[in-house]
């Protein structure tokens, strides 16, 4: 057996003259769908896998299936002859436009064996002398195939040696997906070793010392350990002392780390290479210059030996020195390495003579957190799921740690400025300057096109690209900035059609169908005669700005289905400050351990925001109606008078004066005259959010609580919200649920919603409705027209479909949920726009809007 | 099944005579099935003296939208609760189209010397839906001979401050021939409507307009007549954009706006070509052959772009999908030759947004754009255009607001448009740019666009970006 050594993720070429078994072999050791051959397609342009004319097109598919490929990290073997320079430069640079591995494996077997082979395919109709000329050409190739970039060379040069060869495939050096952590990560030391000594002894880590008192090794009592993000040396005043404490940690298995530019250089430093001598590298050079040889040479070894970055815990932590971008992600190549190093720049220096750096974590958009270091930042802080731990310790600012899977923050302050920056490091605390939260910038690619949300509580949501279009027109021209929609909230399903005479909805459907699954404790809350709002309310405005990026003084918004605002500027400002004193009075900062609240509410007056709709819509219809009908009426009853017979037309009209009248009584609760905020009410139901934390674990009646402490501390402004709980099983119960029902819209009023009391609900099916409404007889008349209730016209009504509506206002529930989630993590801001988004897009899906 | 009415009083001497012009007996109710519902016809009155017919349409609203005959959107809200069954329309000038249609015609078997007889006659229409309300009602129907007596109705009297709705009780009163009177209805009713919402089919338009023979011609609103028949053209079907309208509450063409339905604003202004030639001009200067188009709308500057060569590279972008579909309709992209097809592309993105797509052209172009976008998203436009697309070249035009008092037909202190979320002086626009410069290394020279007021300044303002680096190497 002999085992032929490729990394797990490589392009593999296979090299070998025609007959030399390279089909076979492929075969033999990989799967099908790995292997691309060149007859193959050949084949698939041309329909004839020998068809040498077609073989320019045949390269051209087959460069594009080993990309795509590729691009998405699998293993692929090339099957065609590859004895041509030219066809295995093209290999090469394929390989590392995807920063994958070039691997060759040559099959170079006898002349006459090829020959033969050739001989006996029917298909095959070139004679010996193209069999010659390929192994002519494959033998002058043999030696230079390292240098043409192929990272490992296998050659076989006989049927026994084929038939002995295995192939092992090899985890790639960066490849620590099977460390799970806990995990210290430590952004750079610079030399700062006491400062270390002090961050390790704050994490809770045992330093070990050596017979000197130096610290050589440390340990966690619970198993944590450091990932160090590199540059450890130079600058600061114990370079070697850094080094011995993290070689040793590294050396016992204690400790991981990726290697800095510092580290890089000093290899080629300590190796008597030419460097120039720079950036506090001399004052290293001079520390180590008091070690031993031996200590130097360990030290270039380990230094030598670290590998670019680190891919841990399945795929979801990647550390690298100066981050990385998701695209290079368990990838090697050059320039991963060289941006693992350095990072992206720009190509041009600042002010200060130094490189522009790229801000590649603005457009960061990968699953995987990223942990980095390289650039000196006051505070670290998240930018699209990465964060810089630079935090200048060396330059007088502080050590910085973070715990992983925890995300939390732990930092040491520098003793001293151990080194002065060449460019002024800013100093913590400091406001930073409006607009530098450019990674709050959404790209286009966030929402545009067919989308699929991934969602905790419903699985995959897709979202078709016409809705997604049409969000994305109302979204930019017509809602708030997207730090202020954290979330958007779902639809709502009615109850099924109601089977009692004259009505089209009544709470027996609904009860029954939360019965139905399981679900029997139920609260029913009044449907207040408003509109949809969410307010987001900050403590203060510098809240507002560290929580959601504020830039214009703004403290939060209140905002309708769409995102829009539901007033201008000032009067945002004045709703907010009397929300704000309330949740002040409320003591709900402290009881929500919170310095801004998210919450779900209905904004009264409907006319407050929707008097067009009423004004052009409702009454113009009342209008017309009231204009027209008594006039025919008048006409029928004088043609009548003289004995003209009208078949029951008069009648018909006196039916639909009635309902006209009914119509316009009904809109007409809708509307009362507001002035500024005056008449304005706001009616919480429900707390979406605070910091750090989701509610919708609690169930309806704390929450309601908590919307009554709020009417209890601003009974101006806020509204209770009636309610009665339901026991499916207690007829009782039921009874009193449908007398409250019909209580509320005996005089006009909207309906109830019907919620399970314990709020998130799942059932054998799935998770459950979130809520069904059940709208009065009066209010449907607005919704359905004047002379809905006329028995012809419910009986057309009747066949209403609400399946359509159920499923969409579930998605949008699981959608609202994600983006609450998200929030709640403290996620980037795209992450949570992404399920905000979805549900404008959804929302814009043609559903029957009376539903 | 809800009536919409109408009458046709004659008092001419022998008024009765009224029924055998109309083919319908003064003493019998009777039914017809029209398009929308059913027409009734009867007569309240029929003495020698005076007659009256009563046309009654019973619309069915549900039907109407279920049946589509009318093109209507299913789900659309307003289809459902629409006035349509109580007001004079175009269906119930279809639906006197087929009723009387004899009438309408000119003919009579019976007494076929009454055809051409001007009959003393009073038209009442309760409610009279009119785009332009009582004046508009006037203004159509006296130059035909009319006397007109127009009342506005109340849109609710419980809310005063609602003001009057579009329908106008309409009483007119004049010597007519009957069909004549007839044919004035029948194009007139859907005029005065104006309705988007219910497109009688092309050609029922190209029947209306026939109607119109012998009257149509000579009259003096004939051009606003033509107009809004046009204006009717409209899509039928409800664009996801129109549909979350209505998830807020608002009618569709408040969100579903970035296309100008209004046939009557439309290049009215030669302010509008105006601008598009001092663009034009500006990139011509600034040496731009590859152009973004950023919120091109229906395409009027792309098309000018294409007619020149120079630009090698167009790109037309907006937010609106509908935008973009009526600029490719308008633009004949279809039909376009292989060699200017190929200088064009449009594209929906939107300025809030980061794209990458917009990135390595000469210059991009924001005409009348920035002043629809609300103030705290200016900083997103910034970062999209200056600091990610980062072209050499951006003109900006906005709305210069100090020209506003020279607008006679504008309020004071509103707005040009309904959309506008800010309109700038001089000093606004320039603080702004100047800002911007210094945000993201670009300089930048102002220019007037339309006639330049000693005192308010132009009506437009336009401002040409130039990136520094750019313009470091030109001056070196």
């Amino acid at each position: 057996m002999t085992e032929l050594a490729i990394p797990e993720l490589s392009l593999v070429a296979l090299i070998g003259a025609s007959g030399s078994g390279k089909s076979t072999f492929a075969r033999d050791h990989f799967a099908p769908t790995e292997v691309i051959s060149s007859d193959f397609c050949r084949g698939l342009v041309s329909d004839n896998e020998n068809n040498q004319a077609a073989t320019a097109d045949a390269f051209d598919v087959l460069n594009y299936i080993a990309g795509k490929r590729l691009a998405a990290g699998r293993l692929t073997v090339i099957d065609a002859t590859n004895v041509q320079r030219d066809a295995r430069r093209e290999l090469v640079e394929l390989a590392r436009a995807h920063d994958v591995l070039p691997v060759a494996i040559v099959l170079d077997l006898p002349e006459q064996l090829c020959v033969a082979r050739t001989a006996n395919r029917p298909d095959r109709d070139f004679g010996v002398a193209v069999v010659r000329r390929q192994r002519e050409q494959l033998r002058r190739s043999l030696r230079g195939l390292a240098k043409e970039g192929f990272r490992k060379v296998h050659v076989l040069r006989s049927v026994e040696e084929v038939a002995a060869a295995t192939i092992v495939r090899e985890k790639l050096l960066t490849d620590f997906r099977h460390e799970h952590g806990p995990f210290d990560v430590i952004g750079d030391v610079h030399g700062c070793r006491s400062e270390l000594e002090t961050l390790l002894d704050t994490l809770g880590y045992r330093l070990n010392r050596d017979e000197r008192d130096r610290p050589v090794d440390a340990v966690h009592p619970e198993g944590r350990r450091p990932v160090f993000v590199g540059d450890l040396v130079d600058r600061g005043p114990d370079s070697p002392g850094v080094l011995r404490l993290v070689m040793g940690m590294v050396k016992s298995g204690h400790a991981l780390c990726v290697p800095g530019n510092h580290e890089n250089k000093l290899v080629r430093a300590l190796g008597g290479r030419q460097v120039q001598v720079t950036h506090g590298l001399v004052e290293t050079l001079a520390q180590l210059d008091a070690e031993t040889e031996e200590f130097r040479n360990e030290v270039a070894e380990f230094c030598y030996g670290l590998i670019s970055h680190l891919v841990l815990d399945d795929g979801r932590l990647v550390v690298a020195h100066a981050g990385l971008k998701e695209a290079y992600h368990g990838r090697a190549s050059g320039r991963v390495r060289s941006f693992a190093l350095y990072g992206d720049s720009t190509g041009e220096t600042d002010e200060f003579g130094l490189p522009v750096r790229y801000p590649w974590a603005n457009d960061y958009r990968g699953q995987a957190m990223v942990l980095y270091g390289h650039t000196p930042t006051p505070e670290a802080e998240w930018v699209n799921n990465t964060m810089c731990l630079d935090t200048g310790c060396v330059f007088g600012g502080k050590l910085t740690a973070l715990r992983y899977p925890e995300k939390e923050v732990v930092s040491v302050p520098a003793e001293k400025v151990w080194y002065e920056p060449v460019k002024p490091f800013p100093v913590a605390g400091e406001p930073a300057p409006v607009d530098v939260r450019h990674h709050d910038q959404l790209d286009i690619n966030d929402v545009l096109g067919k989308r699929v949300v991934e969602t905790a509580h419903h699985g995959r949501v897709t979202v078709r690209e016409e809705n997604a279009a049409g969000a994305l027109e109302v979204m930019s021209r017509f809602a708030l900035h997207p730090r202020w929609l954290p979330y958007l909230p779902p639809a709502m399903a009615p109850a099924a059609t109601s089977k009692r005479p004259g009505l089209l909805e009544h709470p027996d459907e609904a009860f029954a169908s939360y019965d139905s699954s399981g679900v029997t404790d139920l609260i029913c809350e009044e449907k207040h005669m408003g509109s949809r709002a969410t307010v987001l309310v900050c403590r203060d405005s510098s809240v507002a700005v560290a929580r959601f990026g504020a830039t214009g003084g703004e403290s939060g918004a209140v905002y309708t289905r769409t995102g829009r605002s539901f007033f201008g500027p000032d009067l945002s400002k004045a709703l907010l400050d009397r929300v704000r004193s309330a949740v002040d009075a409320a003591g709900l900062w402290k009881q929500l351990d919170t310095d801004w609240i998210l919450l779900d509410s209905e904004l009264l007056p409907w006319s407050a925001k929707a008097e067009d709709l009423l004004r052009d819509q409702y009454a113009a219809v009342g209008a017309a109606a009231r204009a027209a009908l008594p006039a025919a009426l008048a006409g029928m009853q004088t043609a009548r008078g003289r004995g003209v017979v009208l078949d029951g037309l008069l009648e018909r009209t006196r039916a639909r004066a009635a309902n006209a009248e009914a119509f316009t009584a009904a809109y007409r609760r809708y509307c009362w005259p507001t002035d500024g905020l005056d008449g304005v009410g706001i009616a919480p139901f429900q707390v979406l959010a605070t910091q750090g934390r989701t509610y919708h674990d609690r169930d309806h009646g704390w929450h309601l609580q908590v919307a009554d402490r709020l009417v209890e501390a601003g009974p101006d402004l806020f509204r209770p919200t009636r309610r009665i709980r339901v026991d499916t099983s207690d007829p009782d119960s039921v009874a009193a649920g449908i007398g409250w029902w019909e209580s509320l819209t005996a005089d006009g009023g909207e309906g109830m919603v019907v919620k399970p009391f314990a709020n998130l609900t799942r059932t054998r099916r799935g998770i459950a409705q979130p809520g069904l409404k059940v709208r009065g007889r009066e209010y449907l008349r607005i919704i359905y027209g004047p002379d809905y209730t006329e028995p012809q016209n419910l009986a057309g009504l009747r066949d209403r479909n609400v399946n359509h509506k159920r499923s969409l206002a579930l998605r949008e529930y699981a959608l609202g949920l994600e983006s609450l989630e998200r929030l709640a993590r403290g996620e980037p801001l795209w992450r949570i726009h992404e399920a905000v988004f979805a549900v404008l897009a959804l929302e814009s899906e043609p559903v029957d809007p009376r539903l | 099944m809800w009536p919409v009415y109408l009458t046709i009083t004659s008092t001419a001497p022998a008024a009765t005579d009224l029924g055998y012009l109309l083919h319908k007996h003064p003493d019998r109710a009777q039914q017809f099935d029209v398009s929308a519902g059913n027409a009734h016809v009867f007569y309240p009155e029929a003495t020698d003296e005076r007659c009256t017919v009563a046309l009654v349409l019973e619309v069915d609203p549900i039907e109407l939208v279920r049946g589509r005959r009318y093109g209507g959107d299913a789900s659309a809200l307003s289809q459902y609760v629409n006035d349509r069954p109580y007001a004079a329309s175009s269906m119930l000038a279809v639906a006197l189209g087929k009723v009387f249609r004899t009438a309408m015609a000119g003919t009579c078997a019976a007494k076929p010397d009454l055809v051409d007889r001007p009959l003393p006659l009073e038209i009442h229409l309760p409610a009279l839906p009119s785009v332009g309300g009582a004046p508009m009602v006037r203004q159509l129907f006296e130059p035909l001979g009319w006397s007109v007596e127009a009342t506005p109705i109340a849109l609710d009297e419980t809310v005063p401050h609602w003001g009057d709705s579009r329908y106008v009780q309409t009483r007119l009163r004049g010597t007519m021939v009957l069909a004549q009177a007839l044919s004035h209805l029948y194009v007139l009713l859907p005029v005065l409507d104006n309705a988007k919402h219910y497109w009688v089919s092309s050609d029922e338009v190209d029947k209306l307009v026939r109607a119109g023979d012998g009257w149509l011609a000579d009259h003096p609103e004939r051009e606003l007549i033509t107009r809004r028949y046009l204006a009717h053209q409209r899509e039928l079907v409800a664009t996801a954009t129109s549909r979350l309208a209505e998830v807020d509450d608002l009618p569709p063409e408040a969100l579903d706006n970035a296309v100008n339905d209004d046939e009557e604003a439309r290049d009215a202004l030669p302010l509008v070509a105006r601008r598009r030639q001092a663009v034009l001009e500006a990139l011509r200067q600034e040496g731009a052959a590859r152009v973004v188009d950023l919120g091109c709308g229906e395409g009027a500057l792309l098309r000018e772009l294409i007619q020149d060569a120079r630009f090698s590279e167009v790109l037309g972008v907006d937010v609106s999908p509908r935008a973009l579909a009526v600029a490719e309709r308008r633009l004949n992209l279809n039909r376009m030759p292989d060699s200017q097809r190929a200088r064009l592309r449009l594209m929906l993105s939107s300025v809030t947004y980061r794209d990458e797509r917009l990135a390595g052209y000469d210059a991009v172009v924001l005409m009348e754009v920035v002043e629809h976008l609300d103030p705290q998203r200016l900083p997103a436009l910034e970062d999209t255009v200056f600091a990610q697309a980062r072209p050499r070249t951006v003109i900006v035009t906005t709305p210069n607001v100090e020209h506003n008092v020279r607008y006679e037909r504008l309020a004071a202190g509103t707005m040009r448009h309904r959309d506008h979320r800010f309109e700038w002086t001089r000093a606004e626009f320039a603080a702004w740019a100047t800002s911007v410069c210094e945000r993201t290394g670009y300089v930048v020279r102002f220019a007037p666009i339309g006639d330049d007021d000693p005192e308010v300044g132009p009506p437009t303002q336009m401002a040409v970006f130039s990136r520094t680096d750019d313009a470091q190497q030109a001056a070196s």
